[in-house]
């Protein structure tokens, strides 16, 4: 079943086309990795799925939602989850308040003035707290988490907002090799019953996760396919993954 | 598995000072000031908590939702200039029973006088519905901070930078005190409106009403603090500092920050409003030089001075400038104006955090809920390039 | 109305948008640089106009048979004086505050105060006039009916030279295109060499100087008080914000546009409605154009 489905999207910042006419179907259950040289659009792809940046041309929809014109927080509150290039979280909230605040739901002005926590709220964000390898940090506050670390708190407030799919912007870069294990653990079991689509550029990474992996190049589908499909495609071979 | 207390309680002498500053504010203004200051000081004091309920409405919109506003006069001056509508035709009427038949004959009756003296023939429409108390009231606690939510969300809906905004706000201000100066069969002009002499009968220049409108002003201010406390500790709180550090990030959390950004906004023009209604009952004028730039950019820095992120500290900061404005007034009138200069430039170089962040920096090492914010102010220090 | 009053009212307009303009183009250079609002920047217009009156005196009392050639040197001084305090105000107090434009507004509203004080103090309480230069005395009779008073002719002359020198200065001289990078991309500008330190204190005293610049022509206008600078500063404002502060061009046509409707709103409301109207028009402008009316980037 088809969860996101990118026509023909177009988008150019002053006269430079970043991507220009790319086409891409995730299904559900799917884990899509993107890859491609710096500035192959990859990062401005993700930008147009969540509503950050407007397509000149072209089209995104989600479930049969179309995103093209909606703003970022009702795409984020139609299920879509995205985790930036950098780590932004909230730094002078504990690691509990970042995911206490991703909380689905009481979003509106109201909603959060009488917001309590209850009993389900806490579990999940225990729950969550265990997948990110958070659970004892809660109480610190996440100016003061490692980098890894920060990367994992991002992913998990994007957990607890339940999306139907992701987007994670390069989640291992600035990793060790230890943690980067971790992280496609984790994002393997994540990813279950979601659609994830995750930029990256350590190949040994992709290969740990991917079910499929697109390649741009210059704003364009330069090949789509396995991972071994896409690792002996001489125009990928040539354009990025050398000899 | 349960989880622990997640909300950095805090503890020892410090942490129970903290929890119940509010009760000591209320001490000292319900107990401690009016049993030791005569009834003219008590009026002046009056007049500094009336602009507390400006500050405080500040705190919540500038230390937690980043947003300096530098018109809180304009609804300071609508709560006022409501009332004192609603005064001044108490008083027409009234005074309409005791003199001249010539007014009568001159179809003014019960118009207020400044309005007679500028030839203005009849009572506006927009003046007859403060015949009535209840309307008044309403008025007064409806619509400043419906114009305020209106204001801001449109502005921050379109994304309009907080250093427009501000613009925006300070031009808003101007705006007005010019409309009002400007208006003067309609509004009193720049004398403003004042000579009133009863609230629904009740005498306002006795010294008993007196007391009881300082009370009544004070408990308003309390639970003016309370609500502010309830908002900052509710998630709504949470958010506006989110908000107010990474706007951009929140969207995708799934807020609209405009939403929350016009909320807080009205708040503070809520309680800006009530400030300025009790204002003019006290001190028995609605006038122009409360509305514009200067005493509207005065309100920021008795926040400012207290600490922006304080809402009680924000009480004492009106307290504490306001006194010193009366007191330098009195005698050293020059001074004034380079005291509040430096105090703006000093505090906003010097001590972001106002004087509770002091208090902060004498506590002995415990993480609290002013730690947090002192831990929020660091990031305030200045930094030279 | 007449053609002739026609003429007259806008020729009124011109005058007054040229204070505005040389005020506005000194409050966008540093907000497009720096994004810091300089609320004092009133207070240096009457730096500017004060330092004209002193030259006059100083002229009166010592070179009284030169009194023709001090309105120039008036002007020139002006702009030195408001062009040095504004390197020392950036050195001594903005530069500490560059990532907090709001702060910034907070500070340099208490050093406005505090100006405004010593000009009370220190100067006069009440206005000042300055003489008008005889060269500058009278009108030029256009026709019969419409007369251009000298004086408000040169300002605008005057406004117009500052902007063609200001044009010059950021797009055809090395310190302008230093300027123009770290407007477009700071970091950057840093990273290849370009000391942003001192681009942004010679920008500010820059945007100072052109106050006082403002100054001196408002001396040929009205006269000078404490608070005279108070009362340029909210219009100067709605100027940058209507405008936007992304091209010079973009500044100048605002300045112009609210000078014009200043004008055209007096005169068929009345004086407080006008300015309520003329704010209410840019709120709305700016709901559609959250970046300034000549602002090309519009987001999303």
């Amino acid at each position: 079943m088809e969860i996101l489905s990118v026509t023909d999207l177009t988008v150019s910042f002053d006269g430079f086309k970043a991507v220009d006419s790319l086409s891409l179907r995730v299904d559900k259950d799917e884990l899509r990795c993107v890859i491609g040289p710096n500035g192959a659009g990859k990062t401005t792809l993700l930008d147009m799925i969540c509503g950050k940046t407007k397509p000149s041309h072209g089209s995104v929809k989600f479930k049969n939602l179309d995103l093209t014109d909606m703003i970022e927080y009702q795409i984020t509150r139609a299920g879509v989850g995205r985790k930036f290039q950098t780590p932004s979280t909230y730094e002078d909230l504990t690691v509990y308040e970042n995911l206490e605040i991703s909380y689905p739901g009481n979003r509106g002005v109201f909603g959060s003035l009488f917001f309590k926590r209850t009993s389900q709220i806490s579990d999940k964000i225990d729950a969550v707290a265990q997948q990110i390898f958070l659970k004892d940090s809660l109480d610190t506050k996440a100016g003061l988490l490692s980098h890894g670390q920060k990367q994992w708190l991002e992913i998990g407030m994007l957990l607890m907002q339940d999306p139907e799919l992701l987007l994670l912007d390069e989640p291992v870069a600035g990793m060790s090799a230890r943690e980067r294990e971790q992280t496609a653990e984790m994002l393997n079991s994540i990813s279950k019953g979601r659609s994830t689509v995750v930029i990256e550029h350590d190949m040994a990474f992709v290969r740990m996760i991917a079910h499929k992996v697109t390649v741009l190049h210059q704003g364009k589908l330069l090949a789509e396919g396995s991972m071994d499909q896409v690792q002996n495609d001489e125009r990928v071979i040539e354009v990025y993954l050398g000899h | 598995m349960a989880s622990t207390v997640h909300n950095g309680a805090p503890g020892g002498v410090w942490g129970l000072l903290n929890r119940y500053a509010l009760i000591l504010l209320a001490i000292v203004i319900l107990v401690v000031l009016p049993l030791s200051l005569g009834i003219f000081r008590l009026g002046l004091l009056a007049k500094y908590l009336s602009f507390a309920f400006c500050a405080v409405g500040i705190v919540l919109i500038w230390g937690y939702g980043g947003i300096l506003s530098l018109g809180q006069g304009v609804f300071f001056g609508l709560g006022s200039y409501m009332m004192a509508m609603f005064l001044k035709l108490e008083r027409a009427a009234e005074a309409d029973s005791s003199t001249s038949a010539l007014s009568t004959f001159f179809g003014q009756a019960g118009l207020p006088d400044f309005m007679s003296w500028n030839s203005v023939e009849a009572l506006p429409w927009w003046w007859e519905p403060f015949h009535h108390v209840w309307f008044t009231i309403a008025a007064i606690v409806i619509l400043p901070p419906l114009l305020a939510f209106i204001l801001a969300y449109v502005n921050f809906r379109r994304r309009v930078g907080e250093v427009y905004f501000s613009i925006i706000t300070l031009s808003l201000s101007a705006i007005m005190a010019i409309v009002i100066i400007g208006q003067q069969g309609y509004t009193g002009g720049i004398n403003g409106i004042t000579d009133f002499k009863t609230f629904m009968g009740i005498d306002l220049d006795q010294d008993r009403a007196k007391v009881v409108m300082y009370y009544i002003t004070a408990v308003l201010l309390i639970v003016c603090v309370l609500v502010g406390q309830f908002i900052v500790r509710s998630r709504l709180g949470k958010v506006l500092v989110a908000i107010r550090d990474r706007e951009d990030r929140v969207r995708f959390s799934g807020y609209d920050p405009a939403l929350f950004k016009a909320f807080i906004f009205a708040v503070a023009a809520l309680f800006s409003s009530i400030g300025g209604a009790m204002f003019t009952m006290q001190i028995g004028l609605a006038s122009p030089s409360l509305v514009g730039i200067v005493p509207s950019i005065e309100m920021v820095i008795y926040a400012a001075v207290g600490g922006r992120l304080s809402l009680i500290g924000a009480v004492y900061g009106a307290m504490l400038v306001g006194y010193a404005k009366t007191f330098f007034s009195e005698n050293f009138v020059q001074y004034w104006l380079y005291l509040i200069g430096a105090l703006f430039v000093v505090v906003v170089m010097f001590l972001p955090g106002g004087l509770a962040s002091l208090m902060d920096k004498l506590r002995p090492g415990k993480k609290s809920e002013n730690g947090a914010m002192s831990a929020a102010v660091k990031e305030l220090k200045p930094e030279a390039r | 109305m007449t053609l002739d009053m026609l003429a007259m009212q806008a020729f009124t307009g011109l005058s007054v948008f040229t204070i505005l303009m040389l005020m506005a183009l000194g409050l966008a250079i540093v907000f497009g640089l720096m994004g810091v609002i300089n609320m004092a920047h009133g207070e240096l217009m009457a730096m500017g106009a004060y330092a004209t009156y002193g030259t006059a005196v100083l002229f009166e009392t010592y070179f009284p048979g030169y009194m023709d050639m001090y309105f120039i040197v008036g002007i020139v001084l002006a702009f030195c004086v408001t062009f040095v305090f504004g390197f020392l105000l950036e050195r001594g107090l903005i530069q500490f505050l560059y990532k907090r434009p709001l702060d910034t507004m907070l500070a340099t509203w208490g050093l406005s105060l505090i100006l405004q004080q010593i000009y009370r103090q220190f100067i006069n309480a009440k206005e000042v006039e300055v003489p008008t230069v005889s060269w500058l005395q009278g009108a030029w009779q256009a026709t019969e009916t419409v007369s251009f008073p000298l004086s408000r002719i040169f300002i605008i002359g005057l406004a117009v030279v500052t902007g063609i020198a200001v044009y010059l200065l950021l797009y055809k001289t090395r310190w302008g295109l230093r300027i123009r990078a770290v407007t477009q991309n700071r970091p950057i500008s840093g990273a290849v060499g370009i000391n942003t330190t001192k681009v942004d204190a010679f920008t500010f005293a820059l945007g100072c100087g052109l106050a006082g610049i403002a100054g001196s022509s408002f001396t040929m206008l009205a006269s000078t008080g404490p608070v005279t600078g108070q009362a340029y500063i909210v219009d100067t404002f709605i100027v940058v914000v209507f405008g936007g502060v992304e091209s010079l061009l973009g500044t100048i046509s605002s300045a112009f546009i609210i000078g014009q409707m200043q004008s055209w709103f007096e005169y068929s409301l009345s004086g407080s409605m006008a300015r309520a109207s003329i704010l209410l028009l840019v709120i709305v402008v700016l709901y559609f154009r959250p970046n300034g009316l000549f602002a090309t980037k519009v987001r999303r």
